[in-house]
């Protein structure tokens, strides 16, 4: 195929992947409410977004549902993968073998499921939002627990023992010599749950308190009724998030960009 | 106490459990009881002999067989030129691909909604096409990432060795570099075929009231029937393991890969 050729495809699939947000981008920073006609430019969205009380709640419960069960799970999740990996081999068998089901479950199944155990037969109010905490690590920690898992066969098992041999307690080698080594898993993993929390409707949905919104299933209700002002807050909302993402994005890039160098450099040095 | 590395793993899976294992043995017992807490076998029959309820099971998988070829139409050709090109920033235009999936869903539905309104106007009109197209947009970037990571991990040797012993390029790509990107294939439609019959969210917010099996739950969930709405996610969860032993089990990293 042609140079041009493969290229134009490209942008086309890339065009269809950002075409209705940069619409919705150009949008927001309009007094228009309705995509069509583009009438005067004005900030109004971003002023509501910002100072209407209930866009505000969700936003804030959102990112504090995302950082707590992230946290939990990044904790559990982290703990779990060390240890099923020193476990015997049968008993790393069965805990991965769980681990994988709520991955491969649709969200919907995992959810409905949490809420029937905790709603239906403990009677454990959705108000105390143990329910949707708990739905969101079960969501999130498996994935911890997989990107965990490959740094810690990748270790190099003699320098846990030579810590140990030079007189560490078990636990001080833990810290100090297995945690250091599977930080860059432990990281990917915490984005990672953040990033699933985030985007949950299903576990949301089915443990969620009545009151309380996230982003998704704030969005979802809101498309069902038809308040214009919230409809076009929410294009605000989306300019921001993908503001935030492509900066995200970025930075991502700079770093890893400026690690090769440094590799580079390095590989240089030792020749 | 002495300290020991494996105790670790006590809490996770005291934590797995409860929160994974625990729910679906709950799960299986609402399947196969009544109200009064008796066992029955109705909400299974109930569900086999519904023609609403095998009608909707019959629509899930339309959807997800067409939203899946759509997708792997679109995310091959994709991942393939990503994958085989000579571009000097790669994985930032690889990660352009996959930035989408960073945006929540919701949000990036409404925006569709959007265009698709101008486009046709009343969206009440294609409801199966809005479908489709909902539900490839949301989910492409999980079929890309997952083909392009294993095409550009194959050896390129292979595709020389191939050209060297007299192979075009046609024969080439059917013979070695096809049947070698399986493995992600199969990942990425794992990754598509099972929200494409559960994420009803993206019919509703697209205004196709049509029922898929993910409906079915959220509307026995609204009417607090427990038993059918656990037959239903057992129907599901059965179909999801069949699903998972034919296509070899989701590739772990498949659904944040780009993170990793």
């Amino acid at each position: 195929m042609k140079r041009s050729l493969r290229g134009l495809f490209l942008v086309l699939v890339l065009l269809i992947l950002y075409l209705p947000i940069l619409i919705l981008v150009v949008y927001s920073f309009t007094t228009s409410t309705q995509i069509g006609a583009i009438r005067g430019f004005s900030l109004h969205n971003y002023v509501t977004l910002f100072t209407t009380p209930e866009l505000r709640d969700m936003i804030t419960g959102t990112l504090a549902l995302a950082l707590g069960s992230a946290v939990i799970a990044t904790v559990l999740g982290t703990m779990g993968a060390i240890g099923a990996f020193y476990s015997s081999r049968r008993t790393g068998a069965v805990i991965s073998t769980v681990n994988q089901i709520p991955v491969v479950n649709a969200d919907v199944v995992t959810g409905f499921s949490i809420c029937i155990l905790l709603v239906v037969v403990f009677h454990i109010s959705k108000d105390s939002y143990i329910p949707l905490v708990a739905g969101h690590v079960t969501l999130c920690a498996p994935f911890v627990f997989l990107s965990v898992m490959p740094r810690i066969r990748q270790m190099d098992p003699s320098i846990y023992e030579a810590a140990l041999d030079l007189g560490a307690t078990p636990f001080d080698a833990l810290m100090q010599i297995v945690i250091p080594q599977i930080v860059p898993g432990i990281i990917s993993g915490f984005a990672l749950a953040i990033t699933l929390s985030l985007d949950d409707y299903f576990i949301a949905t089915y443990t969620k308190p009545a009151m309380f919104d996230t982003i998704s299933t704030y969005v979802v209700n809101a498309t069902k009724g038809s308040q214009t002002t919230i409809k076009t807050a929410l294009w605000a909302l989306s300019t921001v998030i993908f503001v935030i993402v492509v900066l995200i994005v970025i930075g991502m890039n700079l770093r890893s960009i400026r690690q090769e160098r440094a590799e580079k450099t390095g590989r240089r040095l030792h020749v | 106490m002495h300290f020991s590395r494996k105790n670790l793993g006590i809490p996770y899976a005291v934590f797995l459990a409860v929160f994974v294992v625990a729910p679906l043995v709950v799960l299986l017992f609402y399947a196969f009881t009544n109200g009064q807490g008796q066992f029955t076998m109705e909400n299974l029959t109930g569900f086999f002999t519904d023609p609403n309820a095998l009608g909707t099971l019959f629509y899930s998988l339309l959807i997800a067989v067409v939203t899946t070829a759509v997708c792997l139409l679109i995310a091959y050709p994709t991942a393939y030129l990503l994958a085989t090109s000579k571009l000097k920033n790669r994985t930032v235009i690889v990660m352009l691909f996959v930035m989408p999936m960073w945006i929540n869903f919701s949000l990036r539905i409404t925006a569709l909604k959007e265009i698709l309104t101008i486009l046709e106007g009343n969206l009440a009109m294609h409801p199966f096409l809005n479908a489709v197209i909902g539900m490839t947009y949301d989910f492409l970037p999980f079929m890309i990432l997952p083909i392009y990571t294993t095409i550009s991990k194959l050896d390129g040797a292979l595709r020389e060795a191939a050209m060297d012993l007299g192979a075009d390029r046609t024969r080439t790509f059917l013979e070695i570099t096809l049947p070698l990107s399986l493995p992600g294939i199969l990942s990425g439609v794992s990754m598509v075929f099972l929200p494409a019959m559960t994420n009803y969210v993206v019919l509703d917010m697209l205004y196709n009231s049509t029922y898929i099996m993910g409906s079915l739950i959220g509307s026995y969930f609204a009417a607090y029937n427990w038993h059918g709405g656990s037959m239903i996610a057992l129907v599901l969860l059965c179909m999801i393991c069949i699903f998972t032993l034919l296509t070899g089990g989701e590739d772990e990293t498949a659904r944040g890969g780009a993170l990793l």
